[in-house]
């Protein structure tokens, strides 16, 4: 038993673990609207794009969390302009957008150099390089999207189910729109350190998904999902430490090992 | 009650790009209007109701609304999402979104939601998630979204597609309560017949308005030819019209409404 809790002697890990709980709750929260939009695609775009803007910090030399903000919120708003374009529609824009920016972010590093060590962080995630300062930003960044989701928990909720009568009945559809993507971006980018670029969308997508095959109300799916997010980031940190595993892998697994009980208890449910 | 137009159409365009949808369109909206908005396919039925409810900014023309109009809308239900994890409940209380930040509903919106749910015969599902309800449910709860918000004018489209006769009878009939009771209503159908035995207005569409007055008035074989681009025969029953087409009545379901022996063609 003592083995178990042995981790906790470290302070790394646990930083790693408070992290990982949070970016994980963080994550299956914002997961329900992704999912709900038929976005899933944009979360995994979108973490791809910011890796674009990571390498452009590095380069100009400012704040990663400004650099890589600003550049995922402008991709974020160039999908919507793109998608509108009929021809183009609404998976081929995030692809031509998302992966581009990934493309020149990739470009930027090899003309001018990264420490290698932080690329392949913002790429599979570093637990080990969790400071205090990152904990620190995770739990104000949950803070403030926890915050927008409840003060606008109305207007997402109208928008994302019907955004045609929402828009008629006076909710301000683009404003909404916005601040998701706005809300979107910034749990990607603080996320990115504990999960990396390659798996932060399934974080994003998989306790979301999970917490819809078992609820038919939207307050417990965000609930449920948020939850479902948080015990992943725990016991995937935990199980990282214990089979000497890279964390990210270990939190999608942990969430996936959920959602396969979830499609089951659905499954029973429906016979 | 006075009659003031809640909305004015003075010939306005749509287009998708540059297919022209509906052109010419002047149409005035009071606020005793019960109106049907009938038409082949692709007329652009659904077009002018978007426009009348402020979700389609058209090409040409002008729109003119009357000061702080409120308007309910209930959409094709083909084109909501049914596996949507939302309550009856928590999709009614949406109708009150746009007044309030707060998450959770006030005492009074639970209370005024609860009412509407009784009057439309559904309270016993609030709890019931959108996608466990039968046709007719589905409707009655997006028509009790939309009369939450207190509207003037109240705007459906195909509100009695895909459902059986005795449900579509019911929806006319609570519709016509709502009239009767101060709401204007406008909708679009295929039910040529149901409109005509409901409504007492009936406007008929393709690309532009073609006839627009009493069932008795528009329900004409040269209007409807226009509108259709066919032939279809109109008759008489119990002093009501009834358009019949090659191979049964204009909606299919309307055939129950008539005993075709007891029909005479219209003049």
């Amino acid at each position: 038993m003592s083995e178990l809790w042995a981790p906790f002697a470290f302070e790394f890990f646990r930083n790693g673990l408070v992290a990982a709980t949070v970016a994980g709750a963080l994550c299956g929260l914002i997961g329900v609207y992704v999912v709900l939009r038929g976005m899933s695609y944009i979360g995994h775009g979108l973490s791809h794009a910011i890796f674009g803007g990571f390498a452009a910090s590095s380069v100009i030399g400012i704040s990663y969390f400004l650099g890589a903000g600003v550049w995922g919120l402008a991709t974020a708003v160039l999908i919507g302009r793109v998608s509108r374009h009929r021809p183009i529609g609404n998976d081929a824009a995030i692809a031509v957008v998302t992966t581009a920016s990934f493309a020149l972010g990739l470009a930027l590093i090899a003309v001018f150099g990264t420490p290698a060590r932080s690329a392949e962080a913002a790429l599979f995630g570093n637990v080990l390089g969790v400071s205090a300062t990152d904990v620190a930003a995770i739990a104000l960044v949950a803070l403030a999207v926890g915050v927008g989701v409840l003060v606008r928990y109305r207007a997402l909720l109208f928008t994302t189910f019907d955004p045609e009568v929402a828009a008629v009945s006076g909710v301000h559809t683009a404003r909404v729109d916005l601040l998701l993507m706005l809300m979107l971006t910034v749990s990607i980018l603080v996320s990115m350190n504990i999960m990396g670029v390659t798996l932060v969308a399934a974080a994003i997508v998989i306790p979301a998904a999970s917490a819809r095959l078992l609820t038919t109300s939207f307050t417990t799916m965000l609930v449920l999902a948020t939850t479902i997010g948080a015990a992943s980031g725990f016991v995937g940190m935990i199980a990282s430490y214990h089979f000497d595993i890279a964390s990210g892998p270990t939190i999608v697994l942990t969430s996936a090992a959920i959602f396969a009980v979830a499609y089951v208890v659905h499954g029973v449910r429906r016979r | 009650m006075t009659d003031g137009p809640l909305i004015g159409l003075d010939q306005v365009a749509v287009r998708y790009g540059a297919d022209p949808v509906v052109a010419d369109v002047t149409l005035s909206i009071g606020a005793s209007t019960f109106l049907g908005l009938v038409g082949p396919s692709g007329a652009g039925k659904t077009s002018v109701l978007r426009v009348l409810a402020g979700s389609l900014i058209p090409a040409a023309g002008s729109v003119v609304r009357a000061r702080s109009l409120t308007v309910g809308y209930v959409p094709q239900v083909q084109t909501v999402d049914w596996d949507f994890p939302i309550t009856v409940i928590e999709c009614v209380l949406l109708a009150r979104t746009a007044a309030r930040w707060r998450p959770w509903p006030t005492a009074g919106d639970r209370a005024d939601a609860d009412d509407v749910l009784d009057r439309l015969a559904i309270g016993d599902l609030a709890r019931r998630g959108i996608r466990e309800l039968s046709g007719g449910q589905q409707q009655r709860v997006f028509l009790a979204r939309a009369l939450l918000q207190r509207p003037r004018l109240l705007l459906l489209d195909e509100p009695t597609a895909g459902v059986d006769l005795r449900t579509r009878h019911e929806m006319m009939h609570l519709l016509g309560e709502l009239h009767r009771d101060g709401l204007a209503i406008v909708l679009t159908t295929h039910d040529l017949n149901g409109v005509a035995a409901h409504l007492p207005t009936i406007a008929c569409l393709n690309h532009t308005i073609v006839s627009i007055g009493a069932p008795a008035e528009v329900l004409t074989p040269e209007t409807l030819e226009t509108t259709y681009g066919a032939p279809l025969e109109v008759l008489t029953h119990a002093g009501m019209r009834v358009v019949v087409e090659p191979g049964g009545l204009v909606g299919s379901e309307s055939a129950e409404h008539v005993h075709a022996d007891r029909c005479r063609p219209a003049p």
